[in-house]
């Protein structure tokens, strides 16, 4: 088992006191610990927002790049080196408003990240506008007279892109985080965990004392067959007094997208040596022209 | 009579087969040991419509079309309407009975065509089709044996290439279209000796490659190293993505087409920040969805090349036709100020040559490198000697690569930004256990850590640009064509320099001395190196094909120097010589 420690950086969270991000990335670390990952082995990416500077408060290789880009950065680090661990970390504003496309187009993939969308369900780093995840009705900066649209369902979306490993967790329970982590970073392809996320300076509505009575554990469900998708889907649309977290669905027969890459056969694509085009190379170039 | 100089130009329908025709007899054409340089023109549709496709062909190696046509091959009648006045005294339409009966031009023989003797040539090319390969689809093949009947050209060559763009459509069809080529050719052999322009094969000419910019461009992407490319189909870049699919497998090449233009700078960033050389060939409107992305390589000195084919702008403009619009907009997009690199290569060699040299440029100064072509550098087709691509002058300069030995010797964290005399800070590829960093998109320090101290914002920001100013040394100043004495000097960029050396020849034959500076390398402007060359100028007129003449405007701003004349077009098509020719006459 790896040292917990390993991942410690000399550069302080400037995260709220209380903030879920701290449950999340507490957990996150545990459950690289727990697979005896090493620092150097794992790429995080972020995009843009509280919970995209994770990577910078982590020892671990990382990339903080655009808002919503998160996904697209991630896939290009996966296909260029897929002997990384990659992992995504980034909020719900980044994973499900400008990023919502990349999203369906990664799990349609089956590329293999793991894709964290720590969900505080407003803007924080902005202060305090709406996001996909507020409750229709929702007040804010940007919607004084409530939010006319629904909000968006990513476990929902995720299963219809055809996603592989679709989860959930919370930042108040951070054993059930961790060992979900651990399990979409063992998960062949694509795997969205989706965790909520207490803010406790924006989002006094959606606070740990609103989940701690909703959540309840798929996994404790007496039958739940978390390779039955259609029964994923009934469980999407469960919401209100009782929300469910777990694993929802999650098959591991299906090819992940690297793995389906002809250039890949080779090995990871960085690590094939970088050469000049050989002489009949060369020559055959010239031929398809001549 | 004129033997081995004239230009063909078959027209037709979307559908017709004129840009598949027109790159076979290309082919064939330099297979018989001429030089060509092929244009192809079509609508944005995929039926209907007019396309074009000229061959001007000669026995010296070519670097232009001309605008006057010796034979016009017409499948429709759009064909004769839209070309007719282009033909030249004793010129021949060649034109489908079958689908052309409603022109001034019944039946045979020389007609007053435009105050010119051409000859009218009614052939029944679909029935011929028909009657030969068993499908109307084939009488381009038809036509193009007219013309070979009429010039006297070696038919051998064009069987050579039916067969070798048939084969795979089974021998059925290959013995079809040869029938129905040799039938298009005894019947142009009757009218030989009323057409004037000949074509003589050469015999004994070394094999030459005919090939246009977005496969020169590619086939020096791959040769300088390019295993990662990610894309969205646009016109005129999506050949090059295409190009690659093709290549993947065999060359150890990962090709993704994603979801769009954002995904695709996106993903190359990701591949460029794990080591790898990686690429997204383009147009404008698919650069601008990338601009905000340009930012973040440039911000976290991530290497990656943008290939973008620029076509008319503004917003959707013309998709399949020519412009210069872009040389602004990529030199300052995305928001502040970062190092990167611009080519803007013009010719089929400088095509392939910018395509390795950018990556070394990329990786070497750790920024993006944009190279810069257009609709006529990607789709005009020439021939070109074996050796003209030089694949022996390919380097791969990883530039300031940390090798495994400087990895492993590493001591504390890594400053992956670390402040240098040059800006060039030494870089690692993610993997090393010594080596473990995370670049932010936001301003930082030597380690990539979020920072917003003052002093270190302008630390970093003279690092970032100060790399410029090494680059600046390798960016090559305009090459001089023509002599060195002369009473103008044009100055071009990118894609003009066919048609503009071309001018300068033609205007040097007819006694007026002229030369060229044409430009490759755009940013960092090589202002130390071209300004002299400027200045020793008699009388100096950018040539270029866009509204404002951002070349002169650039020029300007980075010498000082203020062109005395501007020739500019931007109706979509590409400069040509005689249109050069025509406004030098009329700003003198």
């Amino acid at each position: 088992m790896g040292n917990v420690k390993d991942f410690a950086s000399p550069v302080r969270p400037t995260w709220c006191t209380g903030c879920g991000n701290f449950g999340i990335w507490n957990a996150l670390k545990r459950a690289l610990a727990q697979l005896d990952l090493a620092p150097h082995q794992v790429m995080l990416v972020s995009g843009i927002g509280c919970g995209s500077k994770l990577p910078d408060y982590t020892h671990a290789n990382g990339y903080m790049s655009l808002h919503g880009r998160t996904v697209p950065v991630a896939t290009g680090v996966k296909l260029a080196n897929h002997g990384l661990k990659v992992i995504c970390t980034h909020g719900d504003g980044d994973g499900y408003a400008e990023g919502l496309g990349h999203m369906m187009h990664a799990a349609r993939r089956n590329i293999g990240l793991v894709d964290i969308v720590q969900d505080n369900r407003i803007y924080g780093l902005t202060k305090g506008q709406y996001s996909p995840t507020s409750h229709q009705g929702r007040v804010s900066k940007t919607s004084p007279w409530g939010a006319i649209e629904l909000p968006v369902n990513p476990i929902a979306l995720a299963l219809s892109a055809g996603a592989t490993f679709v989860s959930r967790s919370w930042s108040g329970d951070i054993d059930h985080l961790a060992d979900t982590i651990a399990r979409a970073i063992q998960h062949r392809g694509y795997a969205l965990v989706d965790v909520f996320q207490p803010c406790v300076t924006f989002n006094r509505i959606n606070s740990y004392d609103y989940y701690r009575p909703r959540v309840y554990k798929l996994q404790e469900e007496l039958g739940y067959d978390p390779t039955d998708q259609m029964a994923a889907f009934q469980r999407s649309q469960e919401w209100g007094d009782r929300i469910p977290i777990g694993i929802f669905y999650q098959i591991e027969d299906r090819l992940a997208y690297e793995e389906q890459v002809p250039a890949l056969k080779a090995g990871p694509l960085v690590k094939q040596p970088l050469e000049k085009l050989r002489p009949e190379q060369i020559e055959a170039l010239r031929a398809e022209v001549v | 009579m004129t033997i081995n100089n004239m230009t063909f130009r078959l027209g037709g329908a979307a559908g017709d087969g004129v840009e598949s025709s027109g790159a076979g007899l290309c082919l064939a054409l330099t297979r018989g040991g001429l030089h060509v340089f092929g244009l192809p023109d079509y609508h944005s549709r995929i039926r209907g419509g007019h396309n074009f496709f000229s061959v001007r062909i000669s026995d010296q190696p070519l670097y232009s079309h001309e605008e006057p046509v010796h034979l016009l091959l017409a499948l429709t009648e759009e064909t004769i309407s839209r070309h007719q006045d282009k033909i030249v005294e004793g010129g021949a339409i060649v034109y489908d009975s079958g689908q052309v009966q409603d022109l001034p031009l019944h039946g045979k023989g020389i007609l007053a065509l435009h105050g010119k003797g051409i000859l009218a040539l009614p052939i029944p090319l679909s029935e011929m089709a028909k009657e030969k390969a068993g499908t109307e689809l084939a009488r381009n093949t038809v036509a193009l044996g007219v013309a070979a009947g009429l010039t006297g050209f070696d038919p051998e060559p064009i069987e050579s290439v039916i067969r070798q763009n048939f084969g795979r459509k089974g021998q059925a069809v290959v013995d079809g279209n040869l029938a129905a080529s040799e039938a298009g050719y005894r019947e142009g052999q009757k009218y030989a000796a009323d057409f004037p322009f000949k074509l003589e094969r050469i015999p004994d000419a070394p094999p030459r490659m005919v090939l246009n910019g977005n496969q020169a461009f590619a086939m020096g992407a791959l040769a300088g190293g390019c295993r990662f490319v990610a894309g969205y189909p646009m016109t005129p870049g999506s050949p090059v993505l295409e190009w690659m699919a093709a290549h993947a497998a065999d060359y150890g090449v990962v090709i993704a087409q994603v979801e769009d233009e954002i995904a695709a700078i996106n993903l190359i960033i990701g591949a460029g920040q794990a080591g790898v050389r990686a690429m997204a060939p383009t147009s404008g409107g698919g650069f601008s969805l990338m601009v905000e992305a340009l930012g973040l390589a440039g911000m976290t000195e991530v290497p990656i090349v943008i290939y973008e084919a620029q076509r008319p702008g503004p917003s959707t403009g013309l998709a399949t036709r020519t412009e210069q619009g872009d040389l602004w907009f990529v030199l300052r997009a995305s928001q502040g100020e970062f190092p990167r690199i611009v080519l803007t290569p013009g010719s089929i060699e400088q095509a392939f040559e910018a395509g390795w040299r950018a990556f070394n440029l990329a990786e070497r100064y750790q920024c993006p490198v944009i190279v810069l072509s257009d609709h006529f550098l990607a789709t005009a087709v020439r021939d070109v000697d074996l050796e003209a691509l030089d694949f022996d002058a390919v380097t791969i300069d990883r530039g300031e690569l940390l090798s495994e030995a400087e990895l492993d010797a590493l001591k504390g964290e890594y400053k992956r930004q670390a402040f240098t005399e040059s800006g060039i800070s030494p870089r690692a590829i993610p993997g090393h256990p010594k080596a473990v960093y995370a670049p932010s998109s936001d301003e930082h320090n030597e380690y990539g850590h979020i920072e917003e101290d003052a002093e270190n914002r302008r630390r970093m920001m003279d690092k970032r640009m100060r790399k410029l100013e090494t680059a600046v040394k390798e960016m090559r100043p305009p090459a001089l064509y023509g002599p060195e004495q002369a009473d103008f000097t044009f100055v071009g960029w990118g894609s003009t320099y066919g048609p503009l050396r071309e001018a300068v020849d033609r205007l040097n034959a007819q006694g007026t001395r002229a030369n060229m500076l044409h430009i490759v390398d755009v940013w960092p402007f090589p202002a130390e190196s071209t300004a002299p060359m400027l200045a020793a100028a008699r009388r100096t007129i950018a040539v270029e094909g866009n509204y404002s003449g951002q070349m002169a405007d650039l020029i300007r701003m980075a010498t000082g120097h203020q062109v005395a004349d501007r020739i500019l077009k931007y109706d979509g098509r590409p400069l040509s010589p005689e249109y050069i020719l025509e406004n030098v006459k009329r700003k003198t």
